[in-house]
């Protein structure tokens, strides 16, 4: 059953390539979401249908993620019928096709257990995700569009040379070469150590440029800028999360090989460098979805971190996942509305959101305190447990830093949504007759209830598949 | 088998060094479509016998990298209307040069690496290295869209090269995913290239740089 969560997206995005209604295509996403996240809870739910293959495998990880990723797409694809019902005159054609057909790469990433299939599926992902930061078709998101595809291809290309890297590190220590992930971690301890190294600097190069780790994140504030709001929601929750799944999995392999410390030395550094980048560009920032993409650096400096501390910050980081990919939805699609009611998406021009959208300027604000880690939202719980695994391991300096520049965050990020959402809207300029409706409100709403249930409770089958992860990787059948 | 080999390898590291100092584009693309039509060949040395997915394999790799990407790009270029990559920042001579440094530097601390292994003796991962470099030389220092497609081509042949070491280690299906990607890849860039053109009116890519802080 597993490749029914592959198969289905695609049927769907070739359904959509051939349906001849432009009104009536985007209600295939709904769909879509609908079915995709009913599948997975059944897979989750039953394991007789969870039957695995030699390379695609569901393991404890993977659970977590694509339950994440799928509840995050049914949300969007909510929002994406009333979105390409306000553009009923672009065609959609296009959109629909790569909406679908990224959750079903996206799902494909997440279940591969053989490297050279996990590589092929993420290049995969990156060209179907293309077209969709140009949905708009101006100069701007061409830029765009050109910076994440050449980036990205590059990104990914050393990604490639870092697999192969990693197959010829069991040639060069006298085994077969291979590239199944099974195998790997089973011969981890013969690996040849230079081969492997190498190969995990090459892959966490590749693999962070498509997560969007500093100093590879150049790509991202404009992608995220200039493509639809319900596009970064998926690109900041989803692709960002799969693509953390891909680093997790070579981690594991230099886990299993005995080189954990070199793996955490350069997660740690990467994580902070990112989380510090973010803060930087954080200041000042006017530009509300360049400032989310920012934030999406940081949390992927915060994921790095964690999984760099090591074990102790492991539930924290596998938690945080979860909660980033659902606060960054509500960011999205709110701050999505808020664009197309002011015509803008600087602080310029946006100011006092909270009169003229009440609903989504209120997301907006309670979003920003939850990705900042204000209690009592979910990210407050795992950037908190991340935080006490760093004071556990150790690692006073680690955990010192972390505190810093979360807070640089809050306070840069603090002072541009204050200002978008405050005081009075401009009279005259960037007023557009767009409001809140259902499609744009309740999916943002639907994932602040969650980010706010998260907070205050993990419920128990949460909590077992985030137990369960954690034994994946820690390398426990 | 292994002088065979070595003899293509040399072959590909002076279609390296042509490319860098060609300035007409149609030309750099058809010593890509060459070197992409040896990189096909390359596998049947490996192989004792011609099976069916070999074959498959071997001959879908020719067509995309020898006919079907050069027609893209060639059509992009001919829509495009231009002809020659003009004011690179490095030089094609300084280049030419670049690219030999980094080609002897690569043969000669990689050439040792390899020794003691089951491939020694072939140029196998020097190639592979200075082929990579060639690629990021034509994609940092060339502005022009379709030069910069070029040199990310040549980067996938360098990384294609290294693959020759796991023959066994990758299955068909994978092998075709990595084909369909390619090609997927360079359709799309083509068309985001097309775009570029339309609305710039030109394939220089000093010119996006309206997104910045």
């Amino acid at each position: 059953m597993l490749f029914t969560l592959v198969l289905f997206p695609l049927l769907i995005a070739a359904v959509a390539l051939v349906v001849p209604w432009n009104r009536w295509r985007p209600y295939l996403l709904p769909l879509l979401g609908t079915g995709h996240l009913v599948l997975t809870v059944l897979i989750l739910a039953l394991p007789g249908w969870n039957v695995n293959y030699d390379w695609v495998v569901l393991d404890g990880l993977g659970k977590l993620i694509i339950l994440c990723v799928s509840v995050l797409f049914f949300f969007c694809s909510i929002y994406a019928v009333g979105y390409l019902h306000y553009w009923k005159d672009k065609a959609n054609r296009i959109f629909v096709a790569c909406f679908s057909g990224l959750l079903g790469l996206l799902s494909l990433v997440i279940m591969s257990h053989h490297l050279g299939l996990l590589w092929v599926a993420i290049e995969g992902s990156t060209l179907v995700s293309a077209p969709l930061i140009y949905f708009n078709h101006n100069k701007l998101s061409i830029e765009a569009t050109w910076k994440y595809l050449l980036v990205g291809s590059v990104g990914i290309a050393l990604a490639l040379l870092g697999t192969f890297f990693l197959a010829y590190s069991a040639l060069a220590g006298g085994m077969p070469a291979t590239l199944s992930f099974d195998e790997l971690l089973k011969g981890a301890p013969g690996l040849s150590k230079t081969w492997l190294r190498a190969a995990f600097i090459l892959l966490l190069v590749g693999y962070g440029t498509k997560m969007g780790l500093a100093p590879m994140h150049s790509w991202k504030p404009d992608a995220y800028g200039e493509s639809p709001g319900v596009v970064g929601a998926l690109f900041a929750g989803g692709i960002t999360s799969a693509a953390f799944l891909a680093l997790i999995r070579i981690y594991q392999i230099c886990q299993a090989a005995g080189e954990t410390a070199f793996a955490s030395l350069l997660l740690l550094i990467l994580g902070a460098l990112s989380m510090a980048v973010a803060g930087i560009f954080l200041i000042g920032q006017k530009d509300l979805k360049r400032m989310l993409a920012y934030s999406s650096v940081e949390h992927m400096g915060i994921l790095a971190v964690g999984l760099g501390i090591g074990r102790m910050a492991f539930f924290g980081t596998l938690l945080h996942v979860v909660n980033n990919t659902l606060t960054k939805g509500v960011l999205f699609l709110s701050t999505g509305n808020i664009q197309r009611a002011f015509d803008s998406k600087s602080t310029d021009v946006v100011r006092g959101a909270f009169r003229r959208l009440p609903i989504s300027g209120a997301l907006l604000l309670a979003g920003f305190f939850a990705i900042t880690g204000s209690p009592p939202f979910a990210p407050f719980v795992s950037e908190f447990s991340i935080l006490k695994g760093a004071l556990d391991s150790g690692l006073f300096l680690v955990a010192g830093l972390f505190l810093i520049l979360l807070l640089l965050v809050f306070v840069g990020m603090g002072n541009t949504v204050l200002k978008a959402v405050q005081g009075r809207a401009p009279q005259g300029v960037g007023d557009t007759a767009y409001r809140d409706g259902f499609y744009a409100a309740a999916p943002a709403l639907g994932l602040m209830a969650l980010v706010l249930l998260l907070g205050i409770v993990i419920p128990d089958p949460l909590r077992q598949l985030v137990d369960g992860a954690v034994q994946a990787l820690e390398g426990q059948p | 088998m292994n002088d065979v080999l070595n003899a293509l390898l040399m072959i590909m590291l002076v279609l390296n060094l042509f490319t860098l100092g060609s300035s007409r584009l149609v030309t750099m693309i058809r010593i890509v479509a060459v070197q992409g039509i040896l990189l096909g060949f390359l596998p049947l040395l490996f192989h004792e016998r011609l099976t069916i997915p070999v074959a498959v394999a071997t001959l879908s790799a020719i067509v995309l990298k020898g006919s079907v990407i050069p027609a893209i790009m060639l059509r992009a270029l001919r829509d495009a209307q231009i002809k020659r990559e003009v004011e690179p920042l490095i030089g094609f001579l300084p280049s030419i040069i670049l690219g030999a440094v980094g080609t002897g530097v690569a043969l000669l601390f990689f050439g040792q690496l390899e020794s003691g292994h089951q491939h020694g003796g072939s140029f196998i991962i020097p190639t592979s290295v200075a082929t990579i470099f060639v690629g990021f030389v034509l994609l940092t220092t060339r502005f022009k869209a379709i030069s910069q497609v070029l040199g990310y081509l040549i980067l996938e042949n360098g990384i294609f090269v290294f693959s020759l070491l796991l023959i066994e280690a990758i299955p068909l299906v994978v092998e075709m995913g990595m084909l369909l990607d390619l090609f997927v890849g360079v359709f799309v860039i083509s068309i985001i290239t097309n775009h570029i053109n339309r609305a710039f009116s030109s394939l220089d890519t000093r010119k996006l740089v309206s997104l910045k802080e």
